[in-house]
């Protein structure tokens, strides 16, 4: 097991009370803070924590989008498809991100460089259509445009 | 209350030496939509001018104010004026405004308007609410939005804040829950429940501890209300729970609130600290011996968890599942226990409602709907932002006077998210009422107002909804599980061209099915995009199966690129740009595009429109 995985897991865990399951979401949410996602190591550490099977566990996390279970690139794309975006052709850009990079939404690039995902409204439909690059967020994209900032990133 | 006199004179204070500062003060719109066209920019820049050129200014982040097509927004107060404010603001021109503006010299920068409240015009400058956008507004729930400091607590006091808390604990809870049902006030959630009414059940209900929550989740994608109220007023929200704990009897309060709002989480922790150190909130609250404490929780990303009983199950750490009611929160709610359940505009409301009373607020909005609406204007139109006009507004005036309109011709408006309808321009005379929307076949909802043009097919929104509600469908009932993903399934089949006439009965019937046999609201409303876009677009359905054709050229299947010969320049820019070598030609030479090697991507359409040299002579059909 990852020896840094596990120790920042057990830290986070112990500022939990044991067995206590209602914390479930807030302890997926810390530990996936500090480690950028869920790792099966880690749930296996909450499992035991909190005396709840896997399962339970996998059960509770798949259910809310916000939980990643694969490690992430260096840059992460958040693609809106909320209905501001959508309207605006939001879909054109994620074609264009998946063909690029060759990948599918909750997915990360061979080489680690990007991670990709889809959200539902980022808060600024003004601009739409957006993507967040990081803690980026490109707006009033285009095909074109979208392409060029990709290059920009190493 | 001498206590509360003491904080209120100090509160005062500071805001008018504020006003009435000897230097120049610059205030900023920095709510996330304000930083994402480019606030942050705007304040290092403003920093790093200040500091070069030696101005002793004050600067200050103030939350949004609403027209989001005019940010980043930047004021400045130069001393012995009101504050000016500036539009569409990027670094150079926040240089020459703090250069130029400043220093009084000749500019061509003019400001937008002031924000003197009692004044119409100063120095040839109208006031900034007499813009088209902001003119037929009415700002109650919005009043401190982009006004003041909202990690300042000093600054919402001064402009009232808290006398209405102040108010309310003298009336005791009948007299809150009173005063709530006067004003007739209904949950601005989407359901539009008369507010005082559960209130009153909840205090009715038997069992302790009761539990106040407030539904922070904003799961309409493409709604962003809450959000900015939060950011640019969280005391509102909080002096509004504050007054619901103690109407319904609640010790303790939970704020849900979506993960994905990272600067209105950081802006109510600042808010709920502050509040304590003042005696707002905490232990013995203004000395009355009332406690209330505030939790935040973050939701994790399902829509379903904005439905109340799944919300419940998320914060108790379990997966957002629905489950039937009866039995209602109010009686048995979180861990059992009495609940009640309130969306953040209700609660921000409630301070001003209790401050100027129930009867005041009654005379806004319609019979049946009283008081006013926020709404995201988004889509294709003009004046894009955050809104709030009374109930009983017509669309025709929300979306051409102050949204301007669209710019190609109107097709249809979206209201309510997944769970409402497409209004199309029959409905444009409608007052926008909890009662009419619903007749209409669409919802109130929580506020998206998406207005869409002749660039917008309508199948493809109605394919675009139930992919959403298919996804986040929570699959606890088979109707809604099944039925969504069917719906979507021949929605599909429709924009691919292989529809057949039947299948409009087909999804009729389905979504008749599914509304009426779902246990909860995202299931009971998920057809509604289907059945109003087949009810008042039924011709474009018709054009999809009979004529494998989309009006719009949206869908892909259904259309082609080509090149206008006699308009194309030659230019090669959509060579440069197509990634499979689909276009080409000789410079200076009409090009050719191979639709064999087309796969739609749309890059030369969009560099043959906007590039100089090139002749708009790409067309998709
Ligand atoms: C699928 C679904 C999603 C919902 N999402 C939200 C939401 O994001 N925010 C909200 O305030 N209410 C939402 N509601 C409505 C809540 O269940 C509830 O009626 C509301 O929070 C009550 O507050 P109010 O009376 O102040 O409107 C949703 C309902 C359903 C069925
Ligand atoms: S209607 Fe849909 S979302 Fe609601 S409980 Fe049933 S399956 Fe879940
Ligand atoms: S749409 Fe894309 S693939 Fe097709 S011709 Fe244009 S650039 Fe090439
Ligand atoms: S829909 Fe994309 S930011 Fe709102
Ligand atoms: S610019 Fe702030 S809500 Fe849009």
């Amino acid at each position: 097991m990852d020896v840094k995985i596990a120790n920042t897991t057990q830290s986070t865990l112990n500022k939990f009370p044991q067995k206590d399951k209602s914390n479930l979401i807030q302890i997926l949410q810390a530990v996936q803070e500090k480690d950028d996602f869920l790792s099966p190591e880690a749930i296996g550490s909450i499992s035991k924590h909190l005396r709840v099977s896997r399962s339970y566990i996998f059960g509770v996390a798949t259910f809310y989008s916000q939980f990643k279970f694969n490690p992430p690139g260096r840059h992460s794309i958040r693609i809106c498809l909320g209905t501001a975006c959508h309207v605006q052709g939001g879909d054109f850009l994620l074609n264009v991100l998946t063909s690029e990079l060759d990948i599918t939404t909750g997915e990360t690039t061979e080489d680690g460089k990007f991670d990709l995902d889809r959200v539902a409204c980022l808060g600024c439909c003004a601009l739409a259509p957006v993507v967040k690059i990081d803690n980026t967020i490109h707006s009033r994209m285009s095909v074109v445009k979208l392409k060029e900032i990709l290059d920009g990133y190493e | 209350m001498n206590n509360f006199e003491t904080i209120q004179k100090k509160a005062l204070y500071e805001w008018q030496s504020l006003q009435e500062n000897p230097e120049p003060v610059i205030y900023i719109g920095m709510g996330s939509c304000g930083i994402a066209s480019g606030a942050d920019k705007v304040w290092k820049q403003v920093q790093e001018t200040i500091s070069k050129e030696k101005i002793n200014a004050k600067v200050l982040k103030v939350g949004c104010i609403g027209p989001c097509y005019l940010e980043p927004l930047l004021d400045i107060q130069k001393p012995g004026f009101p504050r000016f404010s500036f539009n569409n603001v990027d670094e150079q021109k926040t240089i020459r405004l703090l250069t130029e503006f400043l220093n009084g010299e000749e500019s061509k920068l003019k400001p937008l308007g002031h924000l003197d409240p009692q004044q119409k015009e100063i120095d040839g400058i109208r006031s900034f609410w007499d813009q088209p956008m902001l003119k037929n507004q009415e700002r109650i729930v919005l009043r401190n939005c982009g006004i003041i400091d909202p990690e300042n607590i000093n600054h919402y006091i001064a402009r009232d804040g808290f006398k209405g808390l102040l108010k309310a604990l003298n009336l005791g809870p009948e007299g809150i829950i009173d005063e709530i049902k006067k004003s007739g006030l209904r949950g601005r959630g989407g359901a539009g429940f008369p507010t005082g009414l559960k209130w009153q059940f909840c205090r009715e209900a038997k069992g302790k501890p009761k539990y106040l929550i407030c539904n922070a989740d904003e799961g309409d994608p493409g709604a962003f209300m809450n959000r900015s109220l939060m950011e640019g007023d969280p005391f509102a929200l909080l002096e509004g729970m504050v007054i619901a704990a103690h109407a319904i009897g609640a010790n303790t309060g939970y704020i849900y609130i979506r993960a994905e709002y990272p600067l209105a989480i950081e802006r109510l922790k600042i808010a709920i600290t502050q509040m304590i150190d003042l005696g707002f909130l905490g232990k013995n609250i203004l000395d009355t011996g009332f406690s209330f404490e505030i939790r935040l929780k973050e939701g994790a990303g399902a829509f379903v968890c904005g439905e109340e009983t799944a919300l419940i199950a998320s914060i108790e750490g379990q997966r957002g599942m629905p489950r039937s009611r009866p039995p209602f929160p109010a009686t048995s709610g979180l861990y059992g226990n009495p609940t009640n359940i309130n969306n953040v505009e209700t609660l921000a409301t409630i301070p001003k409602i209790l401050r100027e009373g129930g009867n005041w607020y009654a005379g806004f909005g319609t019979k049946t709907s009283k008081g006013t609406k926020t709404f995201a204007l988004v889509g294709k139109i003009r004046r894009a932002g955050l809104i709030e006009v009374p109930m009983g507004t017509t669309l025709r005036k929300i979306i051409f006077d102050t949204g301007g309109g669209p710019i190609k011709p109107f097709k249809a408006v979206q209201t309510g998210g997944p769970s409402g309808g497409c209004l199309s321009e029959k409905f444009l005379d409608l007052p926008v009422d909890f009662e009419s929307l619903t007749q209409a076949g669409s919802i109130m909802g929580s506020g998206g107002l998406i207005v869409m043009d002749e660039h917008t097919c309508m199948v493809d929104v109605a394919k675009y909804f139930l992919k959403f509600t298919s996804q986040e469908s929570c699959g606890k009932c088979v109707p809604c599980r099944i039925g969504t993903t069917r719906i979507l399934e021949i929605l599909e089949k429709i924009t691919q061209g292989k529809g057949e006439i039947k299948d409009l009965e087909i999804l009729e019937n389905l979504g008749d099915t599914v509304k009426n046999s779902s246990l909860c609201g995202l299931g009971q409303t998920a057809p509604n995009p289907v059945l109003t876009t087949i009810k008042y677009f039924k011709d474009e359905y018709l054009e999809h199966i009979e004529n494998k054709r989309c009006p719009a050229a949206v869908c892909r299947d259904l259309v082609e690129y080509r090149v206008i010969k006699k308009k194309c320049t030659g230019c090669q820019r959509c060579v440069n740009v197509c990634p499979t070598g689909a276009i080409t030609g000789p410079r200076s030479e009409p090009h050719n595009l191979d639709l064999s090697k087309c796969i739609k991507c749309r890059a030369c359409y969009e560099i043959c429109r906007f590039d100089a040299i090139a002749g708009d002579a790409i067309v998709i059909e």
